[in-house]
């Protein structure tokens, strides 16, 4: 190609017609992107493919899809000139991870918050009225009386047969087959949980002919007692349901305190048996202060865990016979009763309930200047 | 020297005795559970499950018809023994050890004589709960009283399928999202960093109820409700926070010699990641990937928001059981154990890394 005179268009349409390819291609590259990733789309939402090649599509479309926008807005990045690149490289990496954070939890904190003043369909707002509610009305008091049981009794016997079974297991040869089993319980539902102890719980009432298939009733007539309908009974009943979550979370807290148990020096026990200690002084002078930390952990875990408790309830009563709880409330407002602004009130005050143990994790991450 | 070997064995006895009543007392229930869903729907209403065992119960060994002549209403006189319908209803032991017990209603009058014998393990089992419970086709079965019963299956096999579906991706895509930004936050400056990271931390605790109702009216708007991408996506949400905290602290504590090396060699970042790093961190990817999916697979609150009836996942199925025909036990407990096959079976094959993730993110909300 000859330029003899090269003016400062001729020198543009130069640049021009040596890159508009590589335009060209960026600009194709996205635009087919998202043409596949669409069509995948809705061949999912309208096929009446069979079952199992729906499920393998929208696998492969799922992964390869999130796989496949990660690598074109990296070769998006590389066509730019040199000095932009490494000022927005970082943002291909962290930019997926914060869009998404920002639309599904930091900014519907702030919506609910909205939400939460308006009336039920978020159309007019009306103040406080619905904290006024919440606070005040007989099903929430009574939601908040059980979530309280639940954290007080659900916490308190998980963490201390979690500590139990942790020491005694120490001691064991067959620890981890014991662990295994006290463990096994996290890997199911709530609501196969719920189905487990419904059957335990199960009353078939009075009558010729009829026998008790529920183990607790069979229990309960084999010692010569009366059978009861077990989870109808106020306020008894609550406590039959926090047994289902100690049977779940015992072994979430057992093997978080058996492996600080596993870091107290040794030779820190033996000094202590050599000065004539014996194992109930050993529990509670160096056992417990040296696992403190981790006593603390589990224990806000679980609690926060039984605030938001909700599956078991669910499942097991729908919150009848004065065993409803706030997680529960919230769903029946939202979903039962559609009121919008009650639900979002109950949110929030979910959120309240946990921003000190927000506050401690952001304190704690602060001394541990993990940032260099 | 003696007396304190005899002190160990005895505390030692204690220690495995009470660990083992624990263990009973924990695994009884599933059990129940297990025997029952092999049990036909009769047998169900009739004895509780732990008859299938060899015991000792009474069984009827012969029958007598009472005369016509014999007045029902009254005192009944039957072998020396007098007493009332009602109470020979409720079967009367004889001198002799047997039991005589009314069967059925007045007219019938048959007595059975039931003798205590033990019975061995139970043979009737059957297979029949998992097919019906898994088929979306018709199904028969009888209820408590003998009556046949015709009714649509539950499709738990379906919803099998769905929740996989659900549950790949919704474990995949985070780890993915999460191990970039995890990388970009411990190796790369870019303003902002620091301020964003604590967002991080301080999401880690946040109920996810408190995103329900915005992200619901969103997907209303965007007509992605039921659909997978929208349950995909929520996960993905809801699971971030704690994803990127676990790879960050992981992938920032990869030692800095290897990474400058690397970009000597003239690698660029994206290389690194995926050559360098995420071969690395395959570890705490793991741990991750095993509490996202037990949580994905076994959560109910979202799906149910999300996905509804549509596409409907085995938690919202099983739920669903639970709440039409609460009574329907064979139903109910196959599908329990269907529903537990795949976690309970990555959770045992995988459980060490499980513990891992446990003990890094206990933390989360």
């Amino acid at each position: 190609m000859e330029t003899s005179s090269p003016s400062l268009i001729g020198r543009w349409l130069d640049w021009l017609t040596t890159n508009l390819g590589r335009i060209l291609i960026s600009l194709i590259v996205p635009v087919v992107t998202f043409f596949v990733l669409w069509q995948g789309f809705i061949f999912l939402r309208e096929s009446q493919a069979p079952k199992i090649v729906i499920v393998l599509v929208a696998i492969v479309w799922g992964v390869g899809g999130a796989a496949l926008l990660y690598a074109v807005s990296n070769w998006l990045i590389e066509q730019l000139p040199q000095g932009v690149r490494p000022r927005l490289l970082p943002f291909v990496f962290v930019g997926p991870a914060l869009a998404i954070l920002a639309w599904y939890l930091a900014i519907p904190t702030f919506r609910t918050l909205i939400f939460s003043l308006q009336d039920a369909n978020s159309m007019r707002f009306v103040g406080l009225e619905n904290y006024i509610f919440a606070f005040t009305d007989r099903v929430m008091r009574e939601a908040f009386r059980n979530n309280l049981l639940w954290m007080v009794f659900g916490t308190s016997f998980c963490v201390g047969l979690g500590l139990l079974i942790a020491v005694l297991a120490d001691r064991s040869r067959f620890e981890s087959a014991y662990k295994a089993i006290i463990f096994m319980p996290m890997a199911i539902s709530f609501v196969g949980a719920g189905v487990i102890w419904k059957f335990v719980y199960t009353y078939k009432g009075e009558g010729a002919g009829i026998s008790e298939i529920g183990l607790l009733n069979a229990i309960v007539l084999a010692l010569g007692g009366q059978s009861q309908p077990w989870l109808q009974q106020p306020p008894w009943n609550n406590f039959f349901l926090i047994v289902i979550m100690i049977w779940l979370q015992t072994g979430f807290a057992m093997v978080v305190i058996s492996s600080a148990i596993k870091g107290i020096p040794t030779d820190l026990l033996e000094a202590a048996r050599v000065d004539g200690a014996n194992e109930v002084q050993i529990f509670f002078r160096i056992t417990i202060p040296y696992i403190q930390g981790t006593l603390l952990t589990v224990t806000t875990t679980i609690v926060i865990f039984s605030l938001k408790l909700f599956d078991i309830v669910r499942v097991m009563t729908g919150g009848n016979n004065g065993t409803n709880v706030i997680a529960n409330e919230f769903y029946l407002q939202r979903f039962t009763y559609g009121h919008a602004g009650r639900a979002s009130a109950i949110a929030v005050i979910l959120l309240i309930a946990v921003i000190p143990i927000m506050i401690y994790n952001l304190r704690q991450f602060r001394e541990r200047k993990a940032f260099r | 020297m003696k007396s304190f070997k005899a002190q160990r064995l005895f505390s030692g006895f204690i220690v495995n005795g009470v660990l083992s009543l624990i263990c009973l007392i924990w695994l009884i229930p599933t059990i129940g559970v297990f025997v029952t869903s092999f049990r036909n729907s009769e047998d169900i209403f009739r004895s509780g499950w732990w008859t299938v065992f060899p015991h000792r119960e009474y069984v009827k060994v012969d029958e007598i018809k009472l005369d016509e002549s014999i007045d029902v209403n009254g005192q009944i006189t039957i072998d020396g023994v007098t007493a009332t319908f009602e109470e020979w209803r409720e079967g009367i032991k004889m001198p002799d050890g047997l039991e005589l017990k009314w069967y059925g209603n007045k007219r019938t009058r048959l007595i059975e004589v039931r003798e205590r014998r033990w019975v061995g393990f139970e043979t009737r089992l059957t297979l029949d709960n998992y097919r019906n419970v898994l088929t979306g086709k018709e199904i028969r079965f009888k209820d408590a009283s003998g009556n046949e019963i015709v009714r649509k299956g539950n499709d738990l096999g379906g919803a099998f399928l769905n929740s996989i579906a659900v549950t790949v991706p919704s474990t995949i895509i985070p780890i993915l999202i999460a191990a970039f930004a995890a990388y970009g936050f411990a190796w790369m400056t870019f303003p902002g960093r620091r301020f964003f990271f604590t967002i991080v931390v301080a999401l880690l605790v946040v109920p996810l109820q408190i995103a329900l109702v915005p992200i619901l009216q969103d997907y209303t708007r965007l007509n992605l409700n039921g659909t997978f991408l929208a349950i995909w996506l929520a996960h993905t949400g809801f699971g971030l926070p704690l994803a990127i905290y676990l790879l960050f602290n992981y992938i920032s504590q990869l030692p800095r010699d290897l990474l400058e090396s690397a970009f000597i060699d003239g690698a660029s970042h994206f290389t690194i990641f995926l050559r360098l790093i995420l071969p690395l961190s395959v570890p705490a990817l793991a741990s991750f990937a095993i509490f996202q999916f037990l949580w994905v697979w076994n959560d109910y609150l979202v799906a149910l928001v999300f996905l509804g009836d549509q596409n409907r996942v085995l938690t919202s199925a099983l739920a669903a059981i639970v709440g039409e025909k609460g009574q329907d036990w064979h139903l109910l407990t196959a599908g329990a154990f269907i529903s537990m096959i795949l976690p309970l079976t990555v959770f045992f094959s995988l459980q060490r890394y499980f513990v891992r993730g446990l003990l890094a993110g206990s933390i989360k909300g």
